[in-house]
């Protein structure tokens, strides 16, 4: 009888944890996607938080200086960090998805000012998710020019 | 030759530390203390010998004998000698022999003890912190040997590549040894802890004669992490101190079973319950210190932390799993005879309350180490790279840091063995009628948002309820005749009675305080990013910052500086110029150097974006409006100061 309610506190506390670790990881984890997976699976991820990265075509890009949207479309690059290496290192990796027509696509939706680093052959990285429509909505969005980057960052000495 | 005599050293301090191992078990064994004492004596060796190899070691990284591979690795000619001496933790092997040096220097402190009382534990606490000692010096012999000289042929280099950047600052000299203090201190009590299981000797001692040593342990991690904190926010120029970045994590979770820990040897003390809790509470902790060494070590994980990959990674896995083993597989034997004979039997009492304070800070563990594993996990299960950032940490554990600080305002109040609400109740309102002060203040002052709200109550409630504590015995004894003490005497007698108990408050103060500096930069950090000409202007939460000035040039080091200068001013009124930099090193590692106002009440927190190239045209700055963060490191003081107090020496019980 008086341990029946410290069983039940316990197991009070052990529920609480399972809710607050299941609630907090759906609504803040984070699905690291390519365009290509994005494009193929977009109907089953529909509103979920994804990270995704793109190179971005410069003819694409729209913005609105009134409402600060900005739209733009970028193509798939890899993921993985060895097949860039291999494919002769990011700024190729980047053009060449910008150049070849048949890489998978993906429309960007963002609002805020227009940053200076967004042009053709940049690498966009951003967190958001996708519409019904197949539109990414990007809450966060992350420049990188290859070119620039690795004027100011020179190879480490190994 | 001073290399191959430093890597000799070691090899014989390793050797000597694995006698001492063998003789102390064999010694055992046949209950021949001629034996015991001889292991007694090669672990006392072992701490001149590591001195010599870590002052070799440190020679050669003054003296820039880039023919070691190490020194090479981890100095430059331009690094300042302090940076140089530092530089004995700023690397992997290095670091390695750093532990071993600590944990000798601990293991001689607790080898020269009287062991009159409990000659018994010796060995056991000898094979225990031995067998650690020469798991590391091993790592150091077999795959980090720090005094390794550059292949052979090769021409000795005319300059080192120099420490990380990251790592070039003052904050060197005192965070990674804090934190390896931290880390290495908890082997101490863990020792006792087997060394109590293996003997039988199941009672309180190992906990009493280890007490100092936990404590110590705790306030080094607490060092650790907030030394680490400071110097994230004063370098790294994020805008914040905490990222829950994977070994931010590591460094955290033992600082929670040993808090954890802490709480739950009171109630074995005072009720001679909750033993087979401190058990697990010690081990657990000794294995998360592994755990975080394994992780600030290994490269396995990304992290600003991960300067240093290596192969040595699978071999603290299997050392934690090993300890683990043979931990548990002891304490299950010895589980009949820790358990209690008192049962716990009021909600609300003491040890009730405290009992609840331990599952929280292990509800805390549990979620955070869910968050390291889930993206392992996930990617292991379904084949999908997923990752939870910061939102998942703040928003699964914030309700629990909340009910603990709750739990600070009400367990004090609360009497062992038996409480009711109603003689809560009675001992609560008036203290939580006081605390509605925070709160009115916070809503005064245009706070609406109702977690801050909640939050500064319940650390409202907590100062009250502690103050009241300290009033109470202060009284006490300034009304008592026979002491005729003023208040502040009185204030003073108090805590030389009982360090520990009013130590403990303290520290439930400061923790709170450091929660007011969270809940703000937490709640209320407000941040923009503009690109301003000269003579232009930034607004943010009331401030002005006017770009005044751009300066780029060279420092005598290399470093190519860019330094902008912005005057900030409120109201029309200037306040002071900040001056945020940007630092290219020459091996092109860039370092974003913030400019900070730091007040009680707020932050303005600058820095220059380095990202897309500064011109005086079009300079990127980015500034942040962080509230009450100041409230964190005034917080971590006055911690520093409750574990000293606790931990200092209590004066003779008899004299009054």
């Amino acid at each position: 009888m008086k341990n029946s309610k410290f069983i039940i506190g316990g197991l009070l506390i052990v529920a609480a944890v399972v809710y607050l670790i299941a609630s907090s990881t759906s609504a803040s984890a984070e699905y690291f996607m390519t365009i290509e997976e994005v494009v193929a699976q977009q109907e089953e991820i529909v509103g979920k938080s994804l990270r995704i990265s793109g190179a971005v075509l410069g003819d694409t890009i729209e913005y609105d200086e009134e409402t600060l949207n900005i739209t733009f479309t970028v193509a798939h690059v890899t993921g993985d960090n060895d097949e860039i290496e291999s494919q002769g290192g990011l700024a190729k990796v980047l053009h060449d998805a910008v150049r070849e027509e048949d890489t998978p696509r993906l429309n960007i939706v963002y609002n805020g000012p227009m940053p200076d680093l967004l042009q053709n052959e940049a690498q966009a990285i951003m967190t958001g998710y996708v519409d019904k429509d197949g539109t990414f909505y990007a809450d966060e969005l992350l420049l990188k020019c290859p070119t620039k980057y690795e004027e100011a960052v020179p190879e480490q000495v190994e | 030759m001073l290399p191959s005599l430093g890597y000799g050293i070691i090899v014989i301090t390793f050797l000597v530390t694995l006698y001492s191992v063998a003789i102390a078990l064999y010694g055992e064994n046949k209950k021949d203390g001629a034996m015991i004492e001889s292991a007694r004596r090669a672990m006392l060796i072992t701490l001149p010998l590591i001195t010599i190899a870590s002052a070799i070691l440190i020679y050669l990284l003054i003296n820039d004998r880039y023919d070691v591979e190490y020194v090479w690795s981890v100095t430059n000619r331009t690094m300042p000698t302090y940076l140089k001496i530092t530089a004995w933790w700023g690397g992997q092997p290095g670091s390695l022999l750093f532990w071993s040096w600590l944990l000798s220097v601990f293991t001689s402190a607790v080898t020269l003890r009287k062991w009159d009382r409990d000659r018994e534990l010796l060995p056991w606490v000898l094979v225990v912190t031995g067998a650690t000692l020469a798991f590391f010096l091993a790592l150091n012999v077999f795959y980090e040997n720090p005094f390794k000289l550059i292949p052979a042929g090769v021409p000795t280099p005319l300059d080192g590549r120099g420490l990380s950047p990251l790592l070039r600052h003052p904050g060197m000299i005192i965070h990674p040894p804090a934190q390896y203090l931290g880390f290495v201190a908890v082997t101490i009590p863990y020792a006792f802890a087997i060394a109590a299981l293996i003997t039988g000797r199941t009672d309180d001692r190992w906990i009493r004669i280890t007490r100092k040593w936990t404590l110590w342990a705790w306030l080094f991690l607490t060092l650790g992490l907030v030394l680490g904190m400071r110097w994230a926010y004063d370098v790294l120029g994020w805008g914040g101190y905490w990222g829950w970045d994977p070994v931010e994590i590591a460094a955290l979770l033992p600082w929670l079973t040993i808090s954890a820990y802490l709480h739950s040897v009171m109630i074995q003390e005072k009720r001679n319950m909750l033993k087979q809790w401190n058990m697990i509470l010690i081990i657990l902790s000794f294995g998360l210190v592994i755990f975080g060494t394994f992780l600030t070590r290994s490269g396995v994980l990304s992290s600003v932390h991960a300067f240093a990959e290596s192969e040595i990674g699978p071999l603290f896995f299997i050392f934690i799993a090993f300890t683990f083993i043979v931990s548990f597989s002891l304490l299950i034997q010895r589980w009949a005879s820790l358990k209690s004979e008192t049962e716990m039997r009021s909600m609300l009492s003491r040890e009730a309350l405290i009992l609840l304070t331990v599952l929280l800070f292990l509800s805390i563990l549990i979620i955070s180490f869910w968050g390291v594993i889930f993206p392992l996990l996930s990617e292991l299960f379904t084949g999908s790279k997923v990752t939870v950032g910061p939102p998942f940490y703040e928003r699964a554990t914030g309700p629990v840091w909340g009910a603990l600080i709750l739990l600070m305002g009400i367990a004090p109040l609360s009497a062992w063995g038996h409480s009711t609400i109603t003689t809560l109740g009675r001992a609560i309102w008036k203290p939580a009628l006081a605390a509605l002060i925070f709160p009115i203040v916070a809503l005064v002052s245009g706070i609406t948002n109702w977690i801050a709200l909640s939050g500064f109550t319940v650390i409202g409630l907590v100062i009250t309820v502690t103050i009241r504590e300290f009033f109470i015995g202060i009284r006490a004894r300034s009304q008592n005749e026979h002491l005729n003490e003023n208040y502040f005497a009185a204030f003073l007698h108090l805590i030389k009675r009982n360090r520990r108990k009013y130590g403990g408050y303290i520290v439930h103060i400061s923790m709170v305080l450091i929660g007011i500096g969270i809940l703000g930069i937490e709640l209320f950090q407000t941040d923009t990013q503009q690109h301003l000409a000269l003579g232009e202007e930034i607004e943010l939460a009331g401030y002005t910052l006017r770009y005044d000035r751009l300066d780029q040039f060279m420092h005598e080091d290399g470093r190519r500086i860019t330094r902008g200068e912005m005057a900030l001013s409120k109201d029309g009124v200037y306040i002071e110029t900040l001056a945020p930099r940007f630092d290219l090193y020459p091996d092109g590692q860039p370092m974003t150097i913030p400019a900070v106002r730091s007040t009680l009440v707020d932050d303005v927190y600058v820095i220059l974006v380095n990202w897309e190239g500064i011109t005086r045209e079009s300079t990127p700055f980015k500034v942040y409006h962080n509230p009450l963060v100041k409230w964190v490191w005034i917080g971590s003081y006055l911690f520093v100061i409750g574990i000293l107090v606790a931990v200092w020496k209590d004066e003779d019980k008899k004299k009054v």
